[in-house]
């Protein structure tokens, strides 16, 4: 499959969309107390980047852009199943119900 | 297909993910979710991308989320729940969208595509070592020859991140013994060695 013909506009388009993809998942993150919808965000901002180097891949038709994909999915994989591991001993150990699932939740550690 | 369809999926994948960050309810949340990577996976393959797009949709789209969904479980989704993050997401909303657009205004106001080269002028062959001369550039076959070639590494690499993931994820699924220790008694010994 031929590579399309990219021009510099459409790249700088598609970077837009990815660093905006990213500023929403930045968004998410900050105005989110719950852990599960901050995992989630980190997840929305992984995939901002991912969009960027496929899209520079793609622009100037170099597989390292899908390359670095397969590495940043990896990472995301990563680290969705620790935070997601986290969050569980986190409600096994500290189970007060008006914070329960919150990050607040980590205040309440003992030590 | 064209880029112009690559540009539309990426804008629905950034709506979805606007509507996935600002719900209430973490299964609604998470479906938002899952339409944004799959909107980006149709942006890949829009780009010509295969073998990102189909990774997108397996692992990214398929596996994250389904370990999402398990936890999911654990949600509490009472009403009183629902309305409590309701109320946080309309108290507290203007400073991190203030953040979030410093992050993207530079792309939106600044120099544009005034510096990059024109994809036209570029060779014809990229510049990856080890390319034999028909492979499509951006096909499964080139992404394999860079992982295994010059990127293998950095595949390693990752390896050992996973295998650490996986062993800290064990760790912190453990039971911790009812009786307060902080290890874990040993298996009871089974029948003793010698006897094959």
């Amino acid at each position: 499959m031929p590579t399309p013909p990219m021009s510099p506009d459409d790249l700088m388009l598609l970077l837009t969309l990815a660093a905006a993809l990213f500023a929403t998942g930045l968004f998410g993150l900050l105005v989110r107390r719950g852990i599960l919808f901050q995992l989630v965000s980190i997840e929305v901002m992984l995939s901002g980047a991912a969009l960027a180097f496929v899209a520079a891949g793609a622009f100037h038709g170099d597989a390292a852009g899908q390359g670095m994909y397969v590495l940043v999915l990896a990472l995301a994989a990563a680290e969705a199943g620790l935070g997601l591991g986290l969050y569980l001993r986190l409600r096994r150990t500290v189970a007060t119900s008006d914070s329960a699932g919150d990050s607040d939740m980590v205040s309440q550690l003992k030590g | 297909m064209s880029v112009g369809l690559g540009v539309a999926f990426g804008l629905a994948g950034l709506l979805s993910a606007t509507l996935a960050v600002t719900r209430a309810s973490a299964a609604r949340t998470l479906l938002w979710l899952l339409v944004s990577l799959l909107a980006l996976a149709g942006a890949f393959f829009a780009l010509t991308a295969t073998f990102a797009a189909v990774l997108q949709i397996l692992v990214y789209a398929g596996a994250v989320v389904a370990v999402f969904v398990f936890v999911l479980i654990t949600v509490d989704v009472s009403p009183a729940a629902l309305a409590r993050e309701r109320d946080r997401l309309r108290r507290d909303w203007l400073l991190p969208a203030a953040v979030a657009l410093l992050v993207v205004l530079p792309l939106l106001i600044g120099p544009g595509a005034a510096g990059l080269p024109g994809s036209a002028s570029l060779p014809d062959a990229p510049a990856t070592a080890g390319q034999g001369p028909g492979i499509p550039p951006l096909s499964p076959k080139a992404v394999g020859m860079l992982l295994f070639g010059p990127w293998a590494v950095a595949v390693e690499v990752t390896s050992f991140l996973l295998l650490a993931g996986l062993l800290a994820v064990r760790h912190f699924g453990r039971r911790p013994p009812a009786d307060g220790a902080t290890t874990p008694a040993p298996p009871p010994a089974g029948p003793e060695g010698g006897d094959t």
